[in-house]
């Protein structure tokens, strides 16, 4: 039994290496329906914002830089950005009232979509910055 | 079957390259893009100007463009048409500020930037005298961003009127922030939130100078001095994200439709009735915003004007302006030409605007339903997203002959729209 419990930990351990960085099809799926619910409207369907009001999602280091940088966003919205030196006027509200959960499958359907290429958001990651 | 496409691509390329040798100017084109009733054409004038807002033309022709962002240095641009032909003679910009509105009126050009109105004194010739020394006449106008550009627009009386927008989605504790409750009384209208009145002559006016004349706009881009009727009109940009912040009250759709974007004819004092009420054009009716404890039904607002026109909601009227020339059939005299700069808050539903509308009017009343009148500024009809229309209408101005100069303010295209009867 010891054993089999240890070789269960192990690839537990091991599974947890391989796809803590690597988004998984799952969270991707889940984020796609936060983004729809909470994002879309001002981001739009193909994550390209709204031209001087909205910022974009696509290729900016808000998105695909420091994770804790765009975690931070998410939890205490943010007021007047620069992004590719274009400014956006219209406030983003904080979304704190998301679960952890919610936010890390927003932000890897985010960090993975709109030809974005980013690794996965943990739900611990997302917790750490709260 | 590939090669005859090329070969028809080829001999399309010909003619397009013998039309612009033709016609020795790259400005001065028709645009066939633009649709338009029969009889009207739309021609190219000037590109690239870039973010090109309200535009303005004095009686000798001279058009004048303001920029929401420097180009070159530049927040304003100067165009010259001398022979009237269509084709720019002369390009000058000048102006250190950004900005939106820009208006000619008894010798003087008015700039607004997002926090003052500057003034150019004119020559007999309606050219600015000069470029580097506007007077300031209205300062420390409440700019916080959301909301912040400032039209203006003269009356005939010596009058200026600047729309000073809510730095604000629906007043709410928490701007945008779903659960966050409407203030009451919204603190915002004292400083913004509506139309102010100042004088066009006086040098460096405040708050303290001008007066409050008209109430409970959200936000007005497209404003326009109605001379028949001595009235000011405006466009009011309705409130956003109903579905968003009240999911349990709207659905998508809903919220893509309401509320409208509606147009006022405002005497002083007026009330317009944001935050608390919004328009819904389908019940016809002033509803209580969610704010302020409505459901999407009840109504308010018993002390708040109606709107003269209301629109399908969110495609973002930016420019008004009533038609007085005599170049297009009788129908359009008196009427309202508003330039809907096309919206982003329908998402997920298609986007809608991107076309210049028109309404006519009869003994000061819209004789008839709003119908769109310049087409096709997006290049296509399927717009999911803003950043996918190639130009999105902004500004508009009648030229002495009668035309109508539309702005675009995605590529800086300037359009003039002529009719000629068959």
């Amino acid at each position: 039994m010891n054993k089999i419990s240890a070789v269960f930990i192990v690839l537990i351990l091991m599974c947890a290496g391989a796809f803590a960085q690597k988004a998984s099809k799952q969270s991707i799926e889940k984020g796609k329906l936060v983004y729809e619910q909470y994002c879309l409207t001002c981001h739009q369907v193909d994550g390209s914002g709204v031209p001087n009001l909205n910022p974009p999602l696509i290729k900016t280091s808000f998105v695909l830089g420091d994770k804790k940088k765009i975690i931070g966003i998410v939890l205490k919205g943010l007021n007047d950005v620069e992004v590719n030196g274009e400014t956006y006027s219209n406030p983003m509200p904080p979304f704190d009232f998301m679960s952890d959960e919610e936010i890390a499958d927003v932000l890897t359907y985010v960090r993975n979509s709109f030809t974005n290429k980013g690794t996965a958001v943990t739900a611990a990651e997302v917790k750490a910055n709260r | 079957m590939k090669t005859s496409y090329k070969a028809a691509a080829l001999v399309l390329f010909g003619f397009g390259l013998a039309s612009f040798t033709h016609s020795d100017s790259p400005y001065s084109k028709s645009d066939e893009a633009i649709k338009l009733p029969a009889g009207f054409k739309a021609q190219i004038v000037a590109e690239n100007l870039g973010t090109a807002r309200h535009i303005t033309v004095t009686p000798q022709g001279n058009i004048y463009i303001k920029l929401s962002k420097l180009k070159d240095g530049k927040g304003i641009v100067m165009l010259q048409d001398k022979n009237n032909d269509g084709k720019i003679e002369s390009q000058k910009t000048f102006g250190n500020f950004i900005g939106t509105g820009i208006y000619a009126k008894d010798n003087y050009l008015y700039a607004s930037s997002d926090d003052d109105v500057y003034r150019y004194k004119l020559n007999d010739q309606g050219e600015v005298i000069n470029m580097n020394q506007p007077e300031k006449i209205i300062s420390g106008l409440i700019n916080r961003r959301q909301h912040e550009s400032k039209s203006i627009v003269l009356d005939d009386s010596g009058n200026i009127y600047v729309n000073i927008g809510a730095y604000s989605n629906a007043c709410q504790e928490k701007d945008r922030t779903k659960g966050s409750k409407g203030m009451t009384p919204c603190p915002i209208l004292d400083s913004a939130g509506g139309i102010w009145q100042f004088s066009a002559s006086q040098l460096n006016q405040t708050y303290a100078n001008g007066t409050r004349y008209a109430t409970g706009l959200r936000n007005v881009v497209g404003l326009d001095w109605n001379t028949s009727l001595n009235k000011l009109f405006v466009m009011q940009h309705g409130r956003d994200q109903l579905f968003q912040l009240y999911p349990e009250l709207y659905d998508a759709k809903q919220s893509a439709e309401l509320p409208a974007e509606t147009m006022y004819a405002v005497s002083k004092g007026d009330n317009c009735g944001w935050p608390y009420i919004y328009y819904d054009q389908l019940q016809k009716r002033k509803i209580l915003a969610p704010e302020y404890g409505g459901d999407g039904k009840k109504t308010g607002g018993d002390d708040v004007i109606d709107p003269t026109v209301a629109f399908p909601g969110h495609m973002a009227p930016n420019g008004l302006l009533f038609y007085t020339g005599s170049m297009f059939p009788e129908r359009y005299k008196n009427g309202a030409f508003i330039a809907f700069h096309g919206s982003w808050n329908r998402a997920p539903e298609k986007q809608k605007g991107y076309f210049v509308a028109f309404v006519p009017f009869k003994d000061g009343k819209p004789s008839g339903e709003w119908e769109t009148f310049a087409d096709n500024f997006a290049g296509t009809e399927d717009i999911q997203s803003p950043g996918q229309a190639k130009h999105r209408p902004c500004g508009l101005a009648q030229g002495p002959d009668g035309s109508l100069f539309v702005t675009d303010d995605a590529k800086g295209t300037i359009y003039k729209i002529t009719y000629k009867a068959k």
